[in-house]
């Protein structure tokens, strides 16, 4: 299943390579694929008229290891802004050889009693692979090897599912579910990398393919959950996909909103729009590239995201592919005015 | 001056949703110029056409910072965001108004210690009792801008976003002295910069120009224990050095430095430790084009009541027209 | 009234260390690196087949490669240094500054400075002698809104040949000591000094590639003639040469100096690229150390490689002791073992290795 295979796979920021080795195989099927010089994928599915792209990066947050200590413990430093309370006593993977490791902490026994007061910072953390010294470390693995969670893919109650990197697999999921269909007008899927150290891949791709308008897929912030104010929810799982006016990176272009809305409404689709401004993604950077593109944000709500275990709806995720057809099904009927 | 500059900030134009304040600026500037026409990010662009000179574009953002709405609650009262820099502290019982003319004011929830106030615990009351009846007037994603008046004081004018009406008037007014000169100038009312001075990077792409000079205010350090800031009302137009998003090159500096001397042209120089002005984009465009900035001393930044000199802002009309009149071909 | 330096050797005769000494020597503050510009042009003139500079004063140096068709490599060091700007000519004429690019502001109280004004001024960084201290003053670190120049003029005097805007450098010359170099602004003219390495090297290597030598402006204020600079080129290779941390007390995850150049890994480094240059390094027995960064920025490398279309990137970084500040200390050895990894990795560039760098 392919959401299983590419939110199990490993891909940090600039190490997206068993992600984009599984989209390759699995869109290559659709589409012609070629790579940039940066490490993005792009796919594309011929057709005449307005050049549509669909945007998703690969890359998830996760760790790089910085020092190797004498007594075989990894230092590390996070890839992608990530909570250091989230790290302690979680399970990961180390390298392209998937080294499991586990990120220890000090035993309550052996606390003081204002210790569990105080977060534990990353510095004082280490990535523990059971090797007995440096040299031993050493023949597992580099300076530079970055790690992921080791979280596995599964169903959860309710209609849910659970599993890590759903920021951002399910907007690539997203993609590559509406690229096995067939469309009149050019498709291009693009899957960037290294998005969560600065949308680094999406500008590049953009300023390649020059396409005339983008969605953008994410899985983004659900803080549907307790002690949380309603109007800080962002977006709420099972209320279909969120639809972005404005984040931090980019205010959607309006023209684009307003179809994307007809269109869920059209087909009886639910959504919502993200009720928070917080937080940037690739629009941002393909909105100003040359003299500016047509953009909007489109998401699957997810809660937890750049921890090692996220929530979301298999229904929402379905929803989404429905609308981002609709919508390129609907430019094939009318057009659309930028 | 005081009408144009009232017709200016009277207009609608939070970042992102700047129709009015275009509409309103096509118009004025439509007879002076050879061309107008919008881009991608909402860019008003109006070109008068050179001979042979250099190609400038001068860059007045049109945008100003608002509120956006983002929850409405079961008792009618809309939760919001910020469309640029909002200090929260100079939003409490202030003003807003939407597009369609709504108003609403703004407060907060109670606080142990005011000195927690944040955006997440304020709100705008537009008078409803119900999610429903908000609902009619408002959706989510509607945007409202600070909502009051203009007063002169003497020889200065206090009103909301004389950043950066205040720049785009200094334009208009350029323009409007229809400056006889051998050099194309675009006049670029750029969108979103309150955001992170985004129209002006893909205006500036898209023309190239030889020189670039953004129009906008400036801080000043002129009152009771203020930061310290070398520009103060009533010295002149301010030539800046630096801010956060450029260095201006030195020629350019140089220039009009040179062009406000020989004019007789009151003027200061700017550095700006903290904040960035659209100068930043258009200078790192393609390969790199030289740029600089003229800007208009402004007091009380981004609050409800800004405070400008009109004998700088005419300063800075005169300093512009001086400076694309001029003979570039042998600096640019 | 500030000396020129004597220069010792002539331009075409200049090796690696004479050049570093005389960038040092030079001033530069970001946006008006106009006088470390010229030192740069006369060092490389008599080595290179063109100069030009753009419009915001790169220098773009071209050493022609002997391919039809070559691909372009462009390496990147800049020629900036972080420095202070007036912000206000006191009635008593003391000066007030504020920082150009990263100024650990506590390094400056007593620091020797030069001003730029009408003329070149003699300046000290004004500090509170202990006897009119407050107890608990110097449990604070001293505030760069606090600070002063005195520059030893009346107000008057003053305003006449000080403006603010008017830019200042730190005064200080290169000492060397054991093998070793402490001054100023060894970042990055280290890294220029060492694309000067290269520059010699590859005169006694064939090379297929264009070689474009580019000291960068305004790298400390948010790597903006990178920015440009490599939209003018659009080379199929982009190397900055920057410095990184060399090992000091109280700091881990350093480099050692003398241990060779850090050849840096991360999202700004294109994986075929670091393979390359650790193979070359291993082939031709350089010293080198994996430098490793989670993070993209801070150095021309993040500019580079997100230009146009995309840029294969790499970082090379000279190890430097106390970043920043006016006795920045290297190994000179660092300076040419990092010239001749990067002259050899170029003397492998071909049509074929660069086709490769677009597939994953």
């Amino acid at each position: 299943m392919l959401l299983k295979r590419l939110t199990e796979a490993i891909g940090v920021s600039s190490r997206e390579d068993e992600v984009r080795d599984i989209l390759r195989e699995e869109v290559g099927q659709y589409a012609s694929i070629r790579t940039d010089a940066l490490g993005d994928l792009i796919a594309y599915k011929e057709g005449t008229g307005p050049k549509v792209m669909l945007s998703a990066h690969m890359d998830e947050v996760g760790l790089m290891i910085t020092g190797i200590e004498s007594n075989g413990m990894l230092k590390f430093r996070s890839v992608g802004s990530i909570d250091p309370r989230v790290l302690v006593a979680k399970k990961v993977l180390v390298g392209k050889d998937k080294i499991p490791g586990v990120i220890g902490s000090k035993p309550i026994h052996l606390q003081k009693p204002d210790e569990r007061t105080h977060p534990i910072k990353i510095e004082d953390m280490c990535i523990d692979i059971g090797a007995k010294d440096e040299a031993a470390a050493k023949e597992k693995v580099k300076l530079g090897d970055c790690a992921g969670f080791a979280t596995k893919y599964e169903a959860f109650q309710g209609g849910l599912i659970k599993g890590k990197a759903f920021d951002n697999r399910v907007g690539c999921a997203v993609i590559a579910e509406v690229l096995r269909h067939d469309f009149t007008l050019p498709v291009y899927g693009a899957f960037t990398v290294q998005e969560e150290v600065g949308g680094r891949g999406a500008g590049v791709v953009a300023y390649d393919v020059v396409p005339d308008v983008t969605i953008v897929l994410e899985g983004t912030t659900a803080s549907d959950v307790a002690g949380i104010d309603p109007h800080l929810h962002a977006t709420t799982v099972g209320q279909g996909p969120a639809i972005t006016f404005m984040d931090g990176s980019v205010i959607s272009s309006r023209p684009v909103v307003d179809r994307l809305i007809e269109v869920a409404k059209k087909l009886d689709i639910p959504y919502q729009m993200r009720r928070s401004t917080a937080s940037g993604t690739d629009a941002g950077k393909i909105r100003l590239t040359r003299t500016g593109m047509s953009v909007a944000v489109v998401s699957v709500p997810c809660r937890y995201i750049h921890s090692p275990v996220s929530i979301a709806s298999l229904e929402d995720f379905s929803r989404t592919v429905a609308l981002v057809r609709g919508f390129i099904e609907s430019l094939q009927e009318g057009g659309l005015e930028l | 001056m005081k009408e144009l500059i009232e017709k200016l900030v009277n207009a609608f134009g939070p970042s992102g949703y700047e129709d009015d304040i275009a509409s309103v600026l096509k118009e004025l500037i439509a007879p002076y110029v050879d061309e107008v026409h919008h881009d991608n990010l909402g860019n008003l662009i109006g070109i008068k056409r050179g001979n042979g000179g250099k190609k400038i574009m001068l860059a007045a953002h049109m945008d100003e910072i608002g509120v956006i709405v983002t929850h409405i609650d079961e008792n009618g009262f809309l939760r919001f965001s910020n469309i640029g820099g909002l200090n929260p502290f100079g939003l409490i019982a202030r003003r807003v108004r939407f597009a369609d003319g709504t108003v609403g004011v703004i407060h907060h929830e109670k606080l142990d210690n005011i000195r927690d106030l944040n955006l997440r615990k304020m709100y705008i009351d537009i008078g409803c009792s119900t999610k429903e009846e908000a609902e009619a007037k408002v959706s989510i994603g509607a945007t409202a801008v600070i909502h009051e008046g203009v007063d002169l004081l003497g020889s200065r004018l206090t009103s909301k976003v004389l950043d950066n009406r205040a720049g785009c008037a200094v334009l208009v007014a350029a323009a409007q002295k229809a400056p006889k000169t051998n050099n194309e100038i675009y006049y670029v009312f750029t969108t979103q910069e309150e955001v992170g001075t985004r129209g002006a990077k893909t205006a500036a792409f898209g023309i190239d120009p030889d020189l670039g000079i953004a129009i906008d205010v400036t801080p000043t350090g002129d009152t009771p224990e203020a930061h310290r800031m070398s520009v103060s009302l009533g010295k002149g137009a301010a030539i800046k050095v630096k801010d956060s998003t450029i260095v201006t090159h030195p020629k350019v500096k140089a220039f009009l430095t040179e062009i406000a001397s020989a004019n007789d042209i009151p003027y200061q120089f700017e550095i700006l430790d903290g904040g960035g002005t659209d100068a930043g984009p258009i200078h790192l465009t393609r390969e790199g084009v030289p740029t600089g900035a003229i800007s208009v001393p402004c007091r009380y930044v981004h609050s409800a009541s800004e405070m400008i000199d009109l004998n700088d802002f005419d300063a800075c009309v005169q300093l512009l027209v001086g400076a694309i009149t001029a003979d570039l071909s042998a600096r640019f | 009234m500030v000396t020129e330096t004597i220069r010792m050797v002539g331009w075409e005769e200049m090796d690696v260390k004479e050049f570093l000494i005389e960038l040092s020597n030079a001033t530069g503050v970001s946006g008006y690196e106009d006088a470390v510009a010229e030192v740069v042009k006369k060092a490389f003139a008599p080595h290179v087949d063109e100069i030009r500079q753009d419009a915001l004063g790169n220098v773009i140096m071209l050493k022609r490669g002997t391919g039809d068709s070559p691909p372009k490599v462009m390496l990147a060091a800049h020629m900036d240094e972080i420095g202070l700007v007036v912000t206000k000519v006191e009635d008593d004429g003391f000066l007030r500054v504020s920082s150009m690019g990263g100024v650990d502001q506590r390094i400056l109280p007593a620091a020797e400075v030069i001003v730029h004004g009408k003329q070149k001024l003699l300046g000290v960084v004004g500090a509170k002698p202990p006897h009119v201290q407050q107890p608990d003053e110097r449990n604070k670190a001293v505030k760069m809104q606090d600070l002063f120049i005195d520059i030893g003029l009346s107000g008057d005097e003053a305003k006449e040949v000080v403006s603010v805007g008017d830019m200042i450098t730190i005064r200080q010359e290169p000492t060397e000591m054991n093998g070793k170099l402490a001054g100023k602004v060894m970042d990055d003219r280290a890294g220029v000094a060492a694309l000067f390495a290269c520059c010699l090297a590859l005169k006694k290597i064939q090379h297929r590639a264009d070689v474009y030598f580019v000291a960068t402006v305004q790298e400390e204020v948010g790597v903006r003639g990178a920015t440009v600079s490599t939209f003018g080129i659009l080379p199929e290779i982009g190397i900055a040469v920057d410095v990184g941390h060399g090992d000091m007390a109280g700091v881990s995850g350093t480099l050692k100096l003398g241990g060779g150049p850090g050849v840096g890994i991360g999202p700004h480094v294109h994986p075929k690229l670091f393979a390359k240059l650790q193979a070359v390094a291993d082939d031709w027995k350089i010293d080198y150390a994996v430098d490793p960064s989670p993070y993209p920025g801070g150095t021309d490398a993040y500019a580079i490689q997100v230009t146009a279309a995309g840029i294969p990137t790499a970082l090379i970084s000279i190890p430097l002791r106390y970043m920043h500040t006016p006795v920045e200390t290297l190994d000179l050895a660092d300076i040419d073992k990092a010239g001749r990894l990067m002259a050899l990795f170029i003397s492998e560039v071909d049509a074929e290795f660069v086709e490769g760098l677009r597939c994953y």
